[in-house]
């Protein structure tokens, strides 16, 4: 049986979600980034994309722009202001996200930090429609 | 001596002031319920994120290349006030203490010849700052359609701040804001926030051993690089919640005041009406017994 640990959500206005879980995936700046209980204290942060939250019961997906994470003593903190439960998605607004991602993406002054920050936006934004 | 009418008619518009009052707080006592949720749910997105920072600028060891926004410009000339108050009035002392508190720090930041610049976040600590320090403030803004404020009203504030920052027009920033402690009182209170106040906790003393094993992916400062400017945003946010909820807490409590007070000229008054009628009474009767007397 595989061993659960904390996870909480939070956004400047709420705690999102809080739960238990055994394996979280969540979009790291340098790539995607699997977490189990007993992972080493790590504080990272997010690029856009998913994070998938899986426990004995359910999984759970959040999209999210951005995001600071730190774990430390099996517990999962995301603090992050963009955070959204796919299911509150709808097909409008992620094609409002979408075509606002790539016209910024195909803009001139778009440096290439951003272009790869937004290129993970895009590439989330297509796998959810 | 005014006339019964005049008493009556006195008594029948502090009345009605009454049920206004009354009824204002009746609202704000609901509106203040809502706010003091949204403050305390943000609480912990703000304290958590300063705790990451905390912990990280632990880490930074050479201050020369550690980003600006945590050691700040290395000059002291200039500094940026960020006053916070309420867009409506009619909440007691609520404006008018952080006005107060503002006027004291910007006094004592020219009289040690500081730059001084101001940035005032709702229309009434405009109204009230204009006439003395108005040559100072460099940019307004206000809230007043906006019903609820989300983070990214706040955000807003702090993208205007960064860019100023980034431009080099000043070296501290300040903001200003009522600290929501109860429903009576409310705390107004000046926050540096660049750079950071590195306020250490005696308390954290036992972590801080087990904080020094934290991994960073990527490096410290491409981390503090990403962090430090949403900090700024979450800070102005944790202030505009906390100010929100102290607006609606101090309305509530002056509103009750005003409540009482018309509630007792109303008693007040009506003595005086009922003594003056009985008055008149007496005037009139003594008339026709004396009348009748020297008949």
């Amino acid at each position: 049986m595989k061993e659960n640990f904390n996870i909480e959500i939070i956004s400047p206005s709420k705690i999102i979600f809080k739960d238990t879980a055994n394996h979280v995936s969540i979009p790291s700046y340098e790539g995607m980034m699997g977490v189990l209980k007993g992972h080493i204290p790590i504080i990272t942060f997010l690029r856009p994309g998913i994070v998938e939250i899986n426990n004995e019961k359910k999984t759970e997906t959040f999209f999210l722009d951005e995001g600071i994470v730190e774990f430390s003593n099996d517990t999962l903190l995301i603090l992050s202001s963009s955070v959204k439960n796919i299911k509150d998605f709808t097909k409008k607004e992620i094609n409002e996200q979408l075509n606002l991602a790539e016209k910024s993406f195909n803009e001139e002054k778009c440096s290439d930090k951003e272009k790869y920050i937004l290129s993970y936006k895009i590439e989330g934004l297509k796998n959810l429609s | 001596m005014p006339s019964l009418d005049d008493l009556k008619k006195r008594i029948k518009s502090v009345k009605s002031t009454q049920k206004i009052t009354k009824a204002m707080k009746m609202v704000a006592a609901a509106k203040l319920k809502k706010a003091q949720e949204d403050a305390e749910k943000g609480r912990p997105y703000s304290d958590k994120m300063h705790n990451i920072i905390l912990n990280l600028t632990k880490t930074v060891r050479d201050p020369i290349s550690a980003p600006k926004l945590l050691v700040g410009t290395g000059e002291n000339k200039t500094y940026l006030c960020v006053v916070m108050t309420a867009d409506r009035g009619l909440c007691g002392g609520f404006n008018s203490n952080i006005c107060k508190l503002a006027k004291k720090f910007f006094k004592k930041f020219l009289s040690e010849k500081k730059n001084l610049k101001i940035i005032t976040v709702g229309t009434k600590g405009h109204d009230q700052l204009k006439n003395e320090y108005g040559k100072y403030i460099i940019e307004k803004k206000n809230f007043k359609n906006i019903k609820k404020i989300s983070f990214k009203d706040a955000n807003e504030v702090g993208t205007l701040i960064l860019s100023k920052f980034k431009s080099g027009e000043f070296d501290k920033c300040y903001i200003f804001f009522n600290n929501f402690k109860n429903v009576i009182t409310q705390i107004p209170q000046i926050q540096q926030i660049i750079p950071i106040e590195q306020k250490e906790e005696l308390s954290t003393e036992k972590e801080n051993s087990i904080n020094n094993q934290y991994e960073y992916e990527p490096d410290e400062d491409e981390i503090l690089d990403d962090l430090l400017p949403k900090n700024i945003s979450t800070q102005i946010f944790k202030a505009l919640l906390e100010n929100a909820a102290s607006e609606q807490g101090s309305r509530m409590t002056a509103m009750d005041n005003a409540t009482r007070n018309a509630g007792d000229l109303v008693e007040k008054l009506t003595i005086t009406y009922n003594r003056s009628r009985q008055a008149s009474i007496t005037k009139e009767l003594i008339e026709i017994i004396s009348g009748a007397e020297s008949l």
